[in-house]
């Protein structure tokens, strides 16, 4: 398993693609906690479930004004026809080229297999990682721990 | 851990004082659930009296659309003392939560179906359904099913011997 970026520490800036022309960094939502769900592929079972999960507890992000973000390795494509069928409201961000560049810098890359790890990150609003956690890729790792990492943000 | 403690406030099946409570956390239009809904009633038969059976609302409405309105349907026959034979009845109908069918389950239960429809479009459930499925996040809660014994969660899949070997373990 991978070593993923450890609380205390700066979040990596990146800017990615969210559709084919619209981009995000990460400095762009300075001023608001964020939470990044990294995850190993769209489609794939585990991370539907997962996806929908967070979609569904959304409302509950939003009263810390956090935003929650979606990163693998797949294209803006696929990750567009994911969102749609899922009914995902939260961007899914493409780390696609170079492939992984992101994932990478964060400690959430299986080099294995070519894709992110299942990796949860909570960034404060001044960009510091103040929670980090890496899940067995097959396991969803529920809401519970970024509810209580959100709490913990001094408000 | 089960974070919301079994209260007064919960749908309880079985025997309230039963030294074994089992807790699921479900969504009515989740095949899964639908598969594990047997496996429950074969459970409660085993344990009888010593087994009291919490279910809880865990709906995910944008990946099943009928989750939401069949939650707040058995809900509001809760409110009629006929929770459980509407849980029951949503879950061998799975395949058929159309509000029309809804309604008819309701009729077929003797209750009124225009009242049901006023619940539903008032959403005077949906706070008792959100905070059933945020109590459930907070405890750790995945995706459906997921079952707490005595408060603790069953971490393996929902089939009868797993479960079955769970429980006895807890109340060993």
């Amino acid at each position: 398993m991978s070593k993923i970026l450890a609380p205390n520490t700066a979040a990596p800036e990146f800017k990615l693609y969210v559709t084919a022309d619209q981009s995000l960094s990460l400095s762009e939502l300075k001023g608001k906690p964020v939470i990044i769900a990294f995850y190993p592929a769209d489609w794939s079972p585990v991370c539907g479930d997962q996806m929908a999960l967070l979609n569904a507890v959304l409302p509950e992000f939003r009263k810390f004004k956090a935003e929650l973000l979606g990163i693998s390795v797949d294209s803006v494509w696929s990750h567009d026809a994911f969102a749609k069928d899922r009914n995902l409201h939260f961007p899914l961000l493409a780390d696609f080229e170079p492939k992984g560049k992101i994932a990478k810098q964060y400690g959430a890359y299986r080099e294995h297999e070519g894709c992110c790890e299942r990796a949860l990150f909570v960034i404060d609003k001044n960009g510091i990682i103040t929670w980090s956690y890496l899940s067995p890729v097959a396991e969803n790792p529920g809401a519970d721990g970024i509810l209580e990492a959100l709490e913990a943000l001094p408000q | 851990m089960l974070k919301v403690p079994v209260s007064s406030d919960d749908h309880i099946q079985g025997n309230t004082n039963a030294p074994i409570t089992l807790v699921e956390y479900g969504d009515y239009e989740c095949p899964y659930c639908g598969m594990a809904y047997p496996i429950v009633k074969q459970i409660q038969k085993h344990f009888g009296e010593r087994l009291r059976f919490v279910f809880r609302n865990f709906p995910i409405p944008e990946s099943h659309p009928h989750a939401g309105i069949a939650a707040m349907t058995a809900e509001f026959a809760a409110t009629k003392d006929q929770f459980w034979q509407m849980h029951d009845l949503l879950y061998e109908n799975q395949d058929n939560l159309e509000l029309s069918a809804l309604i008819d389950y309701a009729t077929s239960l003797n209750l009124s179906g225009k009242e049901l429809q006023t619940a539903i479009e008032n959403e005077t459930f949906v706070k008792k359904i959100e905070d059933d499925f945020m109590g459930g996040v907070r405890s750790g809660v995945n995706g459906t099913p997921s079952f707490f014994i005595n408060g603790q969660r069953f971490n393996h899949s929902f089939e009868y011997e797993n479960i079955l070997a769970a429980i006895t373990n807890a109340s060993a």
